[in-house]
C-alpha cells in the first residue's frame, strides 16, 4: 500500500488487525514521511530508530487485540516521556530527560501504540501559535507562513501533515482546539477530571486538559476512549463511568437540543465566521437536531478571568525550574543571582510575561481584587453553563475568530493573540468537554472550525453530534504537500 | 507586691513590665510516610535517599493526600479539645530557597483542619488555661547544608513533604515557665496520641516564638516580634528572657518596637534581627489547585474519637479520685505516656501506695543517676510490682528492699529469687526473734538497767542492735513488741 500516511487512525487499526500492514510498514511510512518533511518543524525530538525497532517487536508477536495495535504516533512534547528528552518547548528543560511516563501517554502504549517522537508547542503551552517554542515556530501544512495555531501546534501540523496518525494535544484555554480549527483538523478538551494530569508538564493546574487530535471524529473518539482513566495519582481525577467513546458513535442525534449563545456574536467578528457558523445551524438541523437561542451571559468576562487565573497558577507552577534540581542552570554569584539568571536566560519573553502578570495578582493588596474576583466570575461563568444545559444538551459556537494567521502578524501584540481563545476559554473555565470540527473555509480556502460544548463527562453526546455534523460538512482539507522537495 | 507568687514581671526604674508570648509549634507527625508522597521518613538516613519525584517536584508530579497525616491531626485537634473543621483547603505558600524544590510550600491558610482548642498547663499556684488558635497540616522543606564546602551549599531533601502540624496558641502564656509547661504538656498529649514523637533533638518539634511587653495591668498589646525556630525548651526560656529585657530597655529608653522577625543565636544568648515587617515575604498565598479542599466526614470523626486513649488531663483526674493520689503525685505519673503505663502496670497486682512511693522516688533516681528512660528501666513493672509485694506481706523489711532494688537495677532480676539466695527474708519468727533479743540484752546488761532505771531513750538503742545482729533482718514491728515485753 502506497498511500499507507492518507489513512485515518481507523483504517490503520483495521489493516494491522486484519493483518494487511504490518506495523514495521506503518510506522516505516510515517517516519520517512516525517523526515522528509523537517520544514514543518513539526517536531523536537525524533524518536525514529526506536520507534522502528519497536515496530518490529511488535510485529514478532502482535497483540492484535489492543485498541492501537503496532501504530506509531508521535505526541505533544508537554507530556512526560520515560527515557526520552521532554522539553515543553522551553530552553529551561532543553537537557530534561524524565525517568517517569505521564499516565495519558502510559495509557496510550499500554493499547499498543509506539512513540515516533515529541512534537513542538508553545513554551509551557503558553501561546496561541506555536511562536513562542524555544525550539521555532511551526509551519501549518495549510499554507507556508501561516502559524498552525497554538499551544499544540506541533501537534495540529503533524495531524494535518500527516506525519502521525493522530496525536494528543493539552488545552488550557484551546490550545486543542485552536489549532485543530486553524488546521482542518479535529481537536477534543475533554471534561476536566477526565485524563489524568500527572506527568503533564503544568501550566495552569485548574485548566489543564489532555486531549486527542484526529482527522476526523471516529479516531478521536477511539483515542479518547483510551487515553481517559481516573488515576488516582491526580487528585483532581474524576471516577466517573468512561464509556467506549468509538463504539457508542451514533449519527443520530435527532432532537438534540442544541444551544446558539447570543453573547458569542463578539464586535468585529469577521463575516466569514458569522455565516460559518449560522451554516453550523443549518447542518445541525439537517441532522435533526433542535436548535435554541440560549443566553450565557458573564461570556465577556472570561478572557479576562482566564488571563489572571491561569497566569497566577503559572506563576507558581514554574517556580520549580529555578536550576537546582534539573534543567537549564546559568551560573551565578549567589543563589538569588543564579535564579535570576537561570530563570532571565531560561524562559522566553511570552513565559516571562505570564509569571509576571501571574505574580501581580497573588501579591497581597491585588489578590483580592485580582485572583477572588476572578475566581468568583468564573464560578459565574460556569454557572451560565448550568443555567443553559436545563435548556439544551449541547452548545454549538465558531471555534475561533478567525483563520489561520500569518507567523510574526500577532507576535508584538499580545492582546490580540489572547483574543484567539475568546470562544474556547469559557469551556476550560467551566470544566467543560469540548470539541472543534473543521466546518468550512474562508475566502483565503483556511480552514474554519466549529465548536461544540458539552455538560460535563458528556464527551459522548458532543463526539456523536461532531460526527453526524461532520458527515453533513463533508469536509475536505487542501493540502498540497508544498514542503516535500 | 504580686498577689501571684509565680507572676513574671520585668522591672525597669519604677515601671513593672508583663510579657506575652505566644507559640508557633511545629510538631512532625508521626508517619511512616510523607504528607503528600509515599517516600519514608525515617530520621537519619543517608542524604536525598527518602525522596520521590514528588518531594523533588519534577515536572508534572501531583501531591496526593496522605489519609494517615489527616487521621493524626484531627487526632491531635481532638487531643486539643478543639473545633475539627470538616471543610479545609490546601494553600500554596510561594517562595524561593534551593531547599525548597516546588518553589512553594503547600499549607493551610485560611482554612486550616483544626480550630480553637485549650490546653490546661498545671502551675505551682494552680492550673491555667492556654487557647490554640488553630492546627494546620504542611510540608516541611529540605535542609540546605552550608559548612561541607566553602563554595558550595549542600542539599538534602530527605524531610522535604514530610507532614508537619502547625500548632499556634493563643498570646496566653505570660513567663518562660509557662512555655516550659505549654512546650511539655502539648508534647505529652501528643506522645499520648502517637501523633508526634517530640523528640526535639530531631526536631520533631520546634516553635516560632512571638514576645512583646506590656506595662503591667496595660490591656493593649505591645508590637511583637518573632523569634524563629528554636529548637529547645530551654533555649526558647533563653530567647525569651533576652527578647521581653531587649523590648523592655528600648521603651524605657523612649523608642519604639519594629515588627520583625528575629533568630536566637545560642552561643551569644541573643536575638538579632533577620528581617523588618518591610522586608516580609509577600508570600502569594492561594489554593493549591492539584488539590481539591480536603472534606471529611461526620463518622470519619467520631471514628477517630474512638481511638483517642485517655489523655493526661483525664488520667491524672482518675488516678486522684481512684487511687487517692496527690494531684504532685498524679501530675508526675502521668506526665509522659511511658511513665503513666509503667505505673499502671505496676498497680496492677501491688499496692498503689507502695508502688507510687517506689516509682516516684527510688525509681525515679535510680533511672537519673544512670540517664535513661522509664523505657530503657532494668526493672520491668511486673518486677518492681513482686518486690512491693514483697514488702506488704511483711517478707522484707523497706530497709532490706532497698537492697534488692539495687541488685534488681543491676538487671531484671526476679526479687522473690534475690531474696532467697541472698538469705534477705525478714525474720518474723517470734521463737528465733526472742532468742536474738535475749542476747542482745545478755550482752547490755549495764543498759537494759539503765533503761529499766527510766531512761527510755535508750529504747531505740536496742532496736538497733537488733537489727544489727540480724543483719537487717528482723521484723521491726515485732522486734518493737518483745522488747518491749522483755525489758
Amino acid at each position: 500500500m502506497s498511500d499507507i500516511t492518507k489513512q485515518s487512525l481507523s483504517e490503520l487499526v483495521e489493516n494491522i488487525k486484519s493483518k494487511k500492514l504490518s506495523s514495521s510498514e506503518v510506522t516505516k511510512a510515517f517516519v520517512e514521511r516525517s523526515e522528509k518533511s523537517k520544514e514543518l518543524n513539526a517536531y523536537i525530538t525524533e524518536d525514529y530508530a526506536n520507534a522502528l525497532n519497536k515496530a518490529k517487536k511488535f510485529d514478532e508477536k502482535p497483540n492484535l487485540d489492543l485498541k492501537l495495535p503496532g501504530i506509531p504516533m508521535a505526541v505533544k512534547d508537554l507530556f512526560c516521556t520515560r527515557d526520552l528528552r521532554t522539553t515543553a518547548g522551553s530552553k529551561i528543560l532543553n537537557n530534561f530527560v524524565p525517568t517517569y511516563e505521564s499516565t495519558v501517554t502510559q495509557n496510550i502504549w499500554n493499547e499498543g501504540a509506539i512513540l515516533m517522537g515529541k512534537l513542538n508547542c508553545d513554551e509551557f503551552a503558553m501561546g496561541s501559535s506555536n511562536e513562542t517554542s524555544f525550539f521555532g515556530n511551526v509551519q501549518n501544512p495549510i499554507d507556508k507562513n501561516l502559524v498552525p495555531g497554538g499551544s499544540s501546534g506541533g501537534s495540529s501540523s503533524a495531524v494535518a501533515a500527516q506525519l502521525t496518525p493522530i496525536t494528543i494535544g493539552t488545552d488550557t484555554g484551546g490550545s486543542i482546539r485552536q489549532p485543530a480549527s486553524f488546521t482542518g483538523t479535529v481537536g477534543l478538551k475533554p471534561t476536566y477530571g477526565s485524563c489524568s494530569r500527572y506527568g503533564i508538564v503544568a501550566f495552569a493546574s485548574s485548566l489543564d486538559q489532555a486531549g486527542p487530535m484526529a482527522q476526523n471524529v471516529k479516531d478521536c473518539a477511539l483515542l479518547q476512549e483510551v487515553i481517559s482513566t481516573y488515576d488516582e495519582k491526580d487528585s483532581t481525577s474524576i471516577d466517573f463511568k468512561r464509556n467506549e467513546y468509538s463504539k457508542e458513535l451514533t449519527k443520530d442525534i435527532k432532537g438534540k437540543k442544541i444551544g446558539i449563545p447570543k453573547e458569542y456574536r463578539v464586535d468585529g467578528m469577521p463575516k466569514e465566521i458569522e455565516d460559518l457558523w449560522k451554516k453550523g445551524i443549518e447542518y445541525a438541523k439537517d441532522c435533526g437536531a433542535e436548535i435554541i437561542d440560549i443566553s450565557l451571559p458573564h461570556t465577556n468576562y472570561a478572557l479576562p478571568t482566564y488571563y489572571i487565573v491561569a497566569p497566577a497558577e503559572a506563576s507558581s507552577n514554574l517556580a520549580r525550574y529555578d536550576g537546582v534540581k534539573y534543567g537549564f542552570r546559568a551560573e551565578g554569584e549567589n543563589l538569588i543571582d543564579m535564579y535570576e539568571k537561570t530563570r532571565s536566560e531560561g524562559f522566553g519573553a511570552e513565559v516571562q510575561r505570564r509569571i509576571m502578570i501571574g505574580t501581580y495578582v497573588l501579591s497581597s493588596g491585588y489578590y483580592d481584587a485580582y485572583y477572588l474576583k476572578a475566581q468568583k466570575v468564573r464560578k459565574l461563568i460556569k454557572n451560565d453553563f448550568d443555567d443553559a444545559y436545563k435548556k439544551v444538551d449541547a452548545i454549538l459556537t465558531p471555534s475561533t475568530p478567525s483563520s489561520a494567521f500569518k507567523i510574526g502578524e500577532k507576535t508584538n501584540d499580545p492582546v490580540s493573540m489572547y483574543l484567539n481563545d475568546i470562544f474556547t476559554v469559557p469551556v476550560n473555565l467551566a470544566g467543560l468537554p469540548g470539541i472543534s470540527i473543521p466546518a468550512g473555509h474562508d475566502a483565503k480556502g483556511y480552514p474554519l472550525g466549529l465548536q461544540i460544548i458539552g455538560k460535563a463527562f458528556d464527551e459522548q453526546n458532543i463526539l456523536n453530534i461532531a460526527y453526524a455534523m461532520e458527515e453533513k460538512i463533508n469536509f475536505k482539507n487542501n493540502i498540497t504537500d508544498w514542503w516535500i522537495k | 507586691m504580686s498577689k501571684n507568687k509565680s507572676e513574671y514581671l520585668i522591672n525597669r526604674n519604677d515601671n513593672q513590665y508583663e510579657v506575652v508570648i505566644g507559640l508557633e509549634v511545629h510538631a512532625q507527625v508521626t508517619s511512616e510516610s510523607k504528607l503528600f508522597s509515599t517516600s519514608a521518613t525515617k530520621f537519619g538516613a543517608e542524604p536525598n535517599t527518602q525522596v520521590s519525584l514528588v518531594d523533588a517536584a519534577f515536572p508534572g508530579m501531583l501531591p496526593v493526600i496522605n489519609e494517615y497525616c489527616v487521621k493524626q491531626a484531627i487526632k491531635t485537634g481532638i487531643g486539643l479539645k478543639a473545633k475539627i473543621n470538616k471543610r479545609s483547603v490546601f494553600d500554596r505558600k510561594n517562595y524561593f530557597y534551593a531547599d525548597l524544590p516546588q518553589g512553594y510550600q503547600i499549607s493551610q491558610f485560611k482554612d486550616p483542619i483544626v480550630g480553637e482548642g485549650k490546653v490546661i498547663l498545671d502551675m505551682p499556684d494552680g492550673q491555667k488555661e492556654i487557647g490554640i488558635e488553630r492546627l494546620h497540616l504542611e510540608q516541611d522543606a529540605g535542609k540546605s547544608i552550608h559548612d561541607l564546602d566553602p563554595k558550595n551549599t549542600f542539599v538534602d531533601l530527605n524531610r522535604s513533604g514530610v507532614a508537619l502540624m502547625e500548632i499556634v496558641s493563643k498570646p496566653d502564656l505570660r513567663s518562660p515557665d509557662e512555655v516550659n509547661a505549654y512546650i511539655k504538656k502539648l508534647r505529652s498529649i501528643m506522645r499520648y496520641l502517637g501523633t508526634c514523637d517530640g523528640n526535639m533533638q530531631e526536631g520533631s518539634l520546634r516553635a516560632d516564638v512571638n514576645v512583646s511587653v506590656r506595662k503591667k495591668g496595660s490591656k493593649e498589646f505591645g508590637t511583637r516580634c518573632e523569634i524563629k525556630n528554636v529548637n529547645s525548651i530551654k533555649f526558647m526560656q533563653m530567647a525569651i528572657e533576652y527578647e521581653a529585657n531587649r523590648q523592655v530597655d528600648l521603651i524605657e529608653d523612649g523608642q519604639t518596637i519594629d515588627q520583625e522577625t528575629r533568630l536566637f543565636d545560642t552561643k551569644k544568648n541573643e536575638t538579632r534581627s533577620m528581617r523588618s515587617k518591610e522586608d516580609a515575604h509577600d508570600y502569594r498565598y492561594f489554593p493549591d489547585p492539584d488539590l481539591l479542599p480536603l472534606e471529611v466526614s461526620d463518622d470519619f470523626i467520631e471514628n477517630l474519637k474512638s481511638e483517642i486513649p485517655e489523655l493526661p488531663d483525664e488520667k491524672k483526674k482518675r488516678f486522684i479520685e481512684k487511687f487517692k493520689l496527690s494531684p504532685y503525685e498524679a501530675n508526675i505519673l502521668v506526665s509522659d505516656i511511658e511513665t503513666s503505663n509503667y505505673f499502671e502496670n505496676v498497680i496492677k497486682k501491688s499496692d498503689v501506695k507502695l508502688a507510687t512511693n517506689w516509682i516516684i522516688g527510688e525509681l525515679f533516681a535510680a533511672l537519673n543517676e544512670k540517664n535513661l528512660e522509664i523505657t530503657e528501666s532494668p526493672i520491668s513493672p511486673g518486677n518492681l510490682s513482686k518486690l512491693i509485694n514483697l514488702i506488704k506481706d511483711g517478707t522484707i523489711s523497706g530497709k532490706i528492699a532497698k537492697t534488692v532494688f539495687e541488685q534488681m537495677m543491676e538487671g531484671d532480676k526476679d526479687p522473690q529469687k534475690i531474696v532467697e539466695e541472698k538469705e534477705l527474708k525478714q525474720e518474723s519468727d517470734p521463737k528465733a526473734l526472742e532468742a536474738l533479743i535475749d542476747k542482745v540484752i545478755d550482752d547490755n546488761r549495764d543498759k537494759a538497767t539503765e533503761y529499766k532505771s527510766g531512761k527510755v531513750k535508750l529504747f531505740g538503742f536496742f532496736v538497733g542492735q537488733v537489727m544489727k545482729v540480724s543483719g537487717g533482718k528482723a521484723n521491726p514491728q515485732l522486734v518493737n513488741e518483745i522488747l518491749k515485753k522483755k525489758l
